[in-house]
């Protein structure tokens, strides 16, 4: 073993005090998170609680509350499934069969798609959905959603494709794979990781949209909780901060534990199993 | 099969190019089944995208509002809304804001916070590693709504977490210094994304590469330069690429600071809120859309010159 | 392949567009009659209210008293009735998008609750129609009229035609507290009569540590807070509403409003008010606590501050003490007489009501729910325990007699208060407004910035014709 200088000693130390404090700049938002649900008399302020479980019993009378968790699983879930399966077929297509144009396209709809989460589209889309006769249909919004978000998606599921040599193709391909079996069983384990990410990400996304369900869903027992979250304020728009609080913390749960989940299984990278 | 690993540079793909030196399609795919292939995706992206977003440029080129007699016949006022928009100076100072918010929070912020991280978190024992992992793509997937009041209470003047942990009791962070606060929000809130990309771009720096790059006796700055960027060159591009347009697009800093004090952050985003869902004008709305778009293709070509592999 | 596929969606699109979808087609007028004689009918009520969430007592009352009962009733007469009810209990403007969206397609529900100011725009739009046009003549005969004031349902009509019930009324006091008065020696029943007065009040406070004398809105993060609860009271206390209907004019730099932003400079510029507060995001919320915590001495709001903010058990900011604590009193005119009309106090309403879908299948059916819902016995029951300004007067009469807040408001505020204009261009003249009151807090005079609001409601406008100036 080497001998350790000083001076790296001291660039050592040096960089464990900047770890700490990315950590404790990343952490501290959070920490109201955390205390302020259990908190008697919850504010803005981020105070020792006297703890009390008064605010969780308070939102589960709320009948639409826990629905409202299972509606944004639902609509999470099933945007996630579109998005990765199209991306991942779309994206290793034009990945791998040069078509002209093809990249002047990616962004041009990736740029569209900027159009569409925003405010301006809401009549239009509204509009088009009521043609197509899915308002007030789950099934809509996921279409939606997902209308919106392929784009990147693809966008970046292209790019790692790029990155995977395509010897094991190759050779699938002398053994007589279809395409189709060649993208499930020899691209997509290697890429599994990205696709895990792309799923979450999507699903981050999905969870958090206000704008799409509340124009789109009438039938309150359909609504998200990113919609539900909305109306814990008074007639005149005071926060109940309370209800957020508490709702905001059992909101954030279902995104954690998904993460970590992913996190135990794939690690979150965009693809692995391939070293160069 | 040891002898495919390592690839010469030359033939590795990296950004998104026209023209490439090597046949691609290994599996066969063939016009008509990679058409297929797209279909699905392109099918959804044309009725749930395309079609909508083409129909907001419209409503950009007319008068029309969501209530009122303009809702009932609103007429095609051409250019006027384009017009309008580039004379206005809260335009010009909302583009300005954004610019700014964009250039510091996301290509530099997140993009060198993230790189640092990807690099850094690798040297450290897993345990911790993964806590800091965590709590970075924390701040990223808690939804907006919540996070809003999160930084609210972080840096709120009286009671605020920051000014108790500093001491400063009555300072004004969201009044006196604005537009850090929402940079400095919207680095924590992003970096996750990049950190993830990185992380994945640098696994893909032949280690071989690195090897003799220390053997050498090359510092570390010159490894970076010399070894890594020409690597991860197209990921740089794509990652600046989507975190410029969603910074761009993010509406989130209104929840923490309504458009600042006195206009102070009202970035893009904002500023369409304010017209096109408070003031109603939906048309005038549209066409900032559509103005935001095209600089958006604009700073896209400006990065793709930037960091396109030159061949 | 993909080329041509786009070039197809795009082609759909400018063709479905190039027809014209974004505009309507004038319908012809219907039948009002249709589906009166049905036995089996669908009614749906929408509202900006959610149960456990935003306005949860009228959901609550709709759910489990204005279906069962109605349902029952129309049983009896052998009509098989199903009630639906769709909940939001969004922000306002968001409620407001969806239901434009809604009455555009001709869909959403039958019985449609709207805020007062916005009927004019929806009118306008051909959303809504008047009540008559939709269910007859027979609206008018309606008995339920008679209870309720003019000027309650001037709030819900739109050119002198009635187009909705008023769900309830409202009005601006002064509140403040009695503790702070009697540190500074102020009297406890206090009725300043000009708004000098308030100033002096004001002054007095200023000697007590910690505490902000006068909370009165101001700038843009409070958003309409600022316009209705600021502005505008004081406005009418110069004897001008913002838009003179028989002149067809909107206030710009007039005397009257350089009146208004002088007396945001006295308070902002002598330290009787907080300017930071104002330009927080979350300025109004922290001005309740604060009032709440008694660091506030006055401060001007609705009754909904009496009855959902400061209530003692169930409002966001409670204050276990209100009822001994919180004193309520007029809004001076800027001084004796020289209120609107020629009013000593003044004060600004506003509320909503409910509307019939010009598009429901089952006019008479809906006008009858509707009569329902404003029955006086459902009026009683929505008012249930709490106390609230309902658009009767029997109803008033009868349950405000315990609450003096809301009696005060009924008897005595309600009748002078002016209403906001239906106009769809308002809420950019409101945004004017705010802007103006910002400018004047952060250090312009009120010369500069009511000629900076001129400016604004000419853009607004398109043109600098229809204000006055002087």
């Amino acid at each position: 073993m080497s001998i350790v200088t000083p001076r790296e000693v001291v660039g050592r130390i040096g960089f464990y005090v900047l770890v700490g404090l990315v950590t404790a700049f990343f952490a501290l938002p959070m920490l109201w998170l955390v205390a302020t649900p259990f908190d008697d008399q919850p504010g803005l302020a981020l105070s020792v609680p006297d703890p009390t479980l008064d605010n969780f019993s308070e939102l589960l009378d709320n009948r639409l509350a826990l629905p409202s968790l299972l509606n944004s699983i639902l609509l999470a879930a099933g945007t996630a499934l579109l998005v990765v399966v199209f991306a991942a077929t779309a994206a290793y297509a034009l990945s791998r069969v040069r078509i002209p144009g093809r990249d002047i396209m990616l962004y041009l709809l990736l740029l569209l798609s900027s159009i569409v989460t925003g405010t301006a589209a809401m009549v239009p889309i509204f509009l088009l959905m009521f043609e197509l006769g899915l308002i007030d249909s789950r099934v809509g919004v996921v279409l939606v959603l997902s209308g919106g978000l392929l784009p990147a998606a693809i966008f970046i599921l292209k790019d790692f494709m790029d990155s995977v040599p395509k010897s094991y193709e190759e050779s699938a391909r002398v053994f007589g794979a279809s395409s189709f079996q060649i993208l499930r069983d020899v691209v997509v384990p290697v890429i599994r990781p990205g696709l895990a990410t792309i799923a979450v990400w999507t699903i981050v996304n999905v969870w958090g949209n206000f704008l799409v369900p509340f124009i789109l869903l009438r039938d309150a027992d359909k609504q998200p909780a990113a919609v539900l979250m909305r109306t814990f304020y008074t007639e005149g728009g005071s926060p109940n901060l309370a209800l957020i609080s508490t709702f905001s913390l059992l909101f954030s749960i279902p995104v954690i534990v998904m993460y970590l989940f992913v996190n135990r299984r794939y690690g979150f990278r965009f693809y692995g199993g391939i070293k160069s | 099969m040891a002898q495919q690993t390592a690839l010469p540079p030359a033939e590795q793909p990296t950004a998104p190019a026209p023209s490439r030196t090597s046949a691609t399609d290994v599996a066969g795919l063939g016009r008509g089944r990679a058409a297929a292939f797209v279909a699905p995706a392109m099918l959804l992206v044309a009725v749930f995208l395309v079609f909508p977003a083409l129909w907001t440029l419209y409503i950009g080129v007319t008068n029309y509002r969501l209530t009122g007699v303009q809702a009932r016949t609103p007429e095609i006022v051409g250019v006027d809304n384009y017009v309008d928009a580039l004379g206005d100076p809260t335009f010009h100072n909302a583009l300005f804001l954004t610019l700014v918010f964009v250039l510091f929070s996301a290509v530099l912020g997140q993009n060198l916070l993230g790189f640092a991280l990807a690099r850094s978190l690798a040297t450290l024992r897993p345990v911790m590693r993964r806590v800091v992992e965590s709590l970075v793509l924390l701040a990223w997937i808690i939804p907006s709504s919540i996070v809003a009041f999160l930084w609210l209470a972080l840096l709120d003047r009286d009671a605020g977490t920051l000014n108790a942990l500093l001491q400063t009791p009555g300072l004004a962070w969201l009044i006196d210094y604005p537009l850090v606060s929402i940079i400095v929000f919207n680095i924590w809130r992003g970096t996750a994304f990049s950190m993830l990309l990185y992380s994945a771009a640098l696994a893909s720096v032949p280690p071989s590469q690195l090897e003799t790059a220390r053997l050498v006796g090359a510092s570390r700055w010159q490894t970076l330069r010399d070894v890594v960027f020409p690597h991860i060159r197209g990921h740089v591009l794509t990652n600046t690429l989507l975190i410029s347009l969603w910074t761009f697009n993010d509406f989130t800093p209104f929840l923490i600071t309504a458009g600042g004090p006195n206009d102070r952050t009202e970035i893009l985003p904002v500023y369409i809120y304010n017209t096109a869902i408070s003031g109603g004008q939906m048309g005038y709305g549209a066409a900032v859309s559509l103005i935001m778009l095209v600089i958006n293709l604009i700073i896209a070509l400006f990065y793709i010159r930037l960091l396109r592999e030159r061949r | 392949m993909r080329r041509i596929a786009r070039i197809i969606a795009v082609t759909t699109g400018l063709a479905l567009v190039a027809t014209g979808c974004l505009g309507q087609s004038e319908d012809e007028p219907e039948d009002t009659q249709r589906g009166a004689d049905a036995t089996e009918v669908t009614l749906t009520i929408a509202a900006n209210a959610v149960s456990g969430g935003k306005n949860a007592e009228e959901a609550d009352w709709i759910e489990n008293y204005v279906i069962p009962e109605f349902v029952a009733q129309q049983e009896a007469d052998g009509v098989d009735v199903t009630v639906e009810f769709q909940s939001s209990g969004v922000d306002d403007e968001d409620y407001k998008s969806k239901i434009a969206l809604d009455l555009r397609t001709g869909s959403g529900a039958d019985i449609v609750s709207l805020d007062g100011i916005w009927v004019g725009e929806f009118a306008e739009a051909g959303y809504v129609l008047p009540l008559t046009e939709v269910v007859g003549d027979t609206v008018d005969e309606w008995d339920g009229w008679e209870q309720i004031p003019d000027a309650v349902q001037a709030n819900m009509s739109f050119n002198d035609e009635r187009y909705g019930v008023p769900a309830g009324s409202d009005g601006r006091v002064l509140f403040y507290n009695k503790e702070l008065f009697a540190q500074a020696g102020l009297p406890e029943d206090w009725q300043p009569t000009s708004w000098e007065e308030i100033l002096d009040a004001g002054r007095a406070l200023q000697g007590i540590e910690g505490v902000t004398p006068i909370q009165l809105n101001a700038g843009t993060a409070m958003g309409e807070a600022t316009t209705m609860q600021g502005v505008l009271p004081l406005l009418v206390g110069t004897g001008q509403r913002i838009y003179d209907e028989d002149a067809g004019t909107w206030q710009g730099n007039t005397q009257n409003i350089r009146d208004v932003l002088g007396l945001y400079q006295s308070v902002y510029g002598e330290g009787l008010g907080d300017p930071t507060l104002q330009q927080e995001a979350q300025g109004r919320d922290k001005s309740f606590a604060e009032f709440a915590a008694g660091t506030v001495g006055i401060l001007m709001e609705g009754d909904y501050f009496w009855r959902s903010v400061i209530e003692p058990t169930a409002g966001v900011a409670p204050m276990p003490n209100r009822d001994e604590v919180v004193g309520f009193t007029k809004l001076p005119a800027m001084e004796p007489g020289s209120g609107i009309d020629g009013q000593d106090f003044v004060s600004m309403s506003g509320g909503g009501g409910r509307v019939l879908n010009p598009a429901t299948e089952f006019p008479q059916q809906a006008w009858e729910l509707l009569t329902f819902m404003n029955s006086a016995e459902a009026t009683t029951e929505l008012v249930g325990d709490g106390a609230r300004l309902t658009q009767r007067q029997d109803v008033n009469d009868e349950l405000l007699a315990n609450d003096p807040m809301l009696s005060f408001i009924a008897d005595e505020v309600v009748p002078l208060s002016a209403y906001r204009p239906g106009l769809a261009v308002y809420p950019q003249i409101s945004v004017a407004l705010q802007q103006a009151t910002l400018d004047v807090v952060t250090g312009m005079t009120p010369e500069e910035a009511a000629a900076s609001y001129q400016d604004a409601v000419e853009a607004a406008l398109g043109s600098a014709d229809d204000i006055a100036s002087d």
